[in-house]
């Protein structure tokens, strides 16, 4: 295990590490001083086109450029943070902000000054009271402290931020369901031209950004883009917060430089598969990412490492299933999850998220057949790339991956037997 | 409550966007949405009831009947799967005498299942009251 000093998580252990005091004394509000005495917008915008950092939330966009999309002369534009975390095997956000509330306002702060925007919105699931709490409590003493409001720190810089709470839905985070939640609306995501860059929320040029990803603006800021991209590889640099779950001994949040071997993570950090177990399989990106073979955990953790083996990091939601879990059923309660969330705009995702389900609840059972493993084909071919949002990719991809790499897990269920479940009951 | 909504509305450049603080102000205070809450709501927001309730038909997190004074939330999700949720939910649901979905006649309890609510690392996972808790390791845990 190479030595690593965390950058997003350093606060976290640390007494009190939410209060502002605290968070000054660490170094805090140190980057947002500096950008507001001796950069210019511009500048800061340059600072994270030069560090390489790529939004954290799965589609890997680098942040800087989606920054620089924004119409200069614009006079009203908005930053809506996503921190909607709702895809099974994701809790990084929830656990960044419970460490570092302060350093997710910092980032907010030297974005809206680069892109020169007055109003931010936190979307926070409504689940997440906690942290919602936190972020509140937060704003109110940077607030207080001249970090929020008018003229922050002396300067001509102005800026609110609020905290909006989302309500029991995984379609708002997905960029333009977000911003219609925040709007009053059924969150149903936009069609696309035109971009949320030229026309976002309330009908102005948005910045959308994950929570992770602006958690990593006041470093770069801080120390600059050359120390950045020394973190990781060259084409996806900076640290990464990976969230570890399911049969591993020490299920948490990792924070390792971006690339981080899976099997690194899986077996030295969270302490390999507990119980003395074997290895059954992994899903490397959260629900929505192909499931790999223990064969294939060598792979660097980053965007373009996990595209060429066909899956996906997604915002680093790694789950670890051992021996006894059959992947049929896990991709049966996948297909319910996705089947629930569709939001019900587009036909081929809401109709084919059913139908994946109805399929997966016969052949997990072990009473389908060779023709809906065909039907499970085809319906998932048939939402991929035909929807409006990611959201139907994402339903169709565990499935299509799987079919296409554990087909005799298929195949046995559609006979009548499972091959997990078949040689438990030998051993048992 | 009605001026509470009021200063909510400063917050946005439309009065429409304070409907769901709005609804969760309301479901804080008053523990379910009702119709007349809607109504109310609307009203006040300037839209239709009906529009207003194609909005928050859309969310899990708002009631829109009477629930019990302790509100449980399972995860069921893989992960949560994967660590016993099943067997806490059956067990829960066992030692109340109620199905997911429901509320005890005593008005006590009310318990649900619920999608991820990224606690995957605390597996099983569950929200007693949107509070996290977990792993939990029986029943009884959540219902001393």
């Amino acid at each position: 295990m190479t030595p690593y000093e965390p950058v997003l998580l350093r606060r976290l252990g640390l007494e009190r590490s939410g209060d502002i005091d605290v968070y000054e004394r660490t170094g805090g509000y140190q980057a947002l001083r500096k950008a507001l005495k001796e950069m210019s917008p511009q500048q800061v915008t340059d600072e994270v086109i030069a560090s390489n950092l790529r939004g954290r939330g799965g589609a890997g966009f680098p942040t800087g450029r989606k920054w620089s999309f924004i119409p200069k002369d614009a006079p009203v534009k908005y930053l809506a943070v996503n921190a909607d975390e709702s895809e099974p095997g994701t809790f990084n956000n929830r656990v960044f902000i419970d460490a570092d509330p302060h350093a997710l306002i910092e980032g907010i702060l030297l974005c809206c000054y680069a892109v020169g925007i007055s109003a931010a919105y936190i979307y926070i699931r409504g689940e997440n009271v906690p942290g919602a709490r936190a972020l509140e409590r937060s704003v109110a003493q940077a607030r207080a402290a001249g970090y929020v409001g008018r003229g922050i720190l002396g300067s001509d810089f102005s800026c609110e931020i609020h905290v909006f709470r989302g309500a029991g839905a995984y379609i708002c985070g997905e960029e333009t369901a977000l911003l219609e939640s925040i709007e009053g609306k059924r969150p149903q995501p936009r069609s696309r031209p035109p971009f949320p860059a030229v026309i976002g929320l309330f009908g102005k040029p948005t910045v959308i950004n994950n929570v992770e990803t602006l958690g990593c603006v006041p470093s770069i800021v801080e120390r600059g883009a050359a120390w950045f991209k020394g973190i990781g590889p060259e084409n996806a640099p900076g640290p990464k917060l990976y969230c570890l779950s399911g049969h591993v001994t020490k299920p948490g949040v990792y924070e390792r430089p971006m690339g981080t071997p899976l099997r690194e993570l899986v077996e030295e950090h969270a302490g390999g598969i507990r119980g003395g177990r074997q290895l059954g399989f992994v899903i490397p990106g959260a629900a929505a990412s192909t499931a790999l073979k223990p064969d294939e955990i060598d792979v660097a953790m980053d965007f373009d490492s996990l595209r060429k083996i066909g899956t996906e990091l997604g915002a680093g939601g790694i789950m670890v299933f051992d021996d006894r879990v059959c992947i049929i059923e896990t991709l049966e309660r996948l297909a319910r999850f996705f089947r629930h969330e569709s939001c019900g705009k587009c036909v081929p995702c809401r109709e084919g998220t059913v139908w994946q389900h109805v399929l997966l609840t016969r052949l997990g059972p072990r009473q389908g057949s060779a023709r809906d493993i065909e039907m499970l084909k085809s319906v998932s071919e048939q939402i991929s790339g035909k929807t409006l949002c990611a959201l139907g990719d994402f339903a169709a991809a565990p499935q299509l991956g799987a079919l296409r790499k554990f087909p005799e897990h298929f195949i046995a269920h559609a006979n009548g037997h499972c091959p997990v479940r078949d040689a438990a009951a030998v051993t048992a | 409550m009605l001026e509470q909504i009021d200063s909510l509305v400063g917050r946005y450049p439309t009065r429409r966007a304070a409907l769901l603080p709005s609804l969760w102000l309301v479901q804080e205070s008053r523990g379910w949405i009702s119709r007349d809450d809607v109504a109310e709501v609307s009203d006040r927001l300037g839209l239709a009831a009906a529009d207003a309730e194609g909005v928050l038909s859309f969310y899990f997190l708002f009631h829109r009947q009477p629930r019990g004074t302790v509100v449980i939330d399972v995860c069921d999700n893989v992960i949560c799967q994967a660590n016993g949720a099943e067997q806490l939910l059956s067990d829960l649901c066992a030692r109340l005498g109620i199905r997911p979905g429901e509320t005890t006649a005593d008005g006590r309890y009310t318990i649900r299942r619920q999608e991820c609510i990224a606690a995957c690392h605390q597996a099983p996972a569950v929200q007693v009251d949107l509070e996290y808790r977990g792993p939990v390791r029986s029943a009884e845990e959540l219902l001393a």
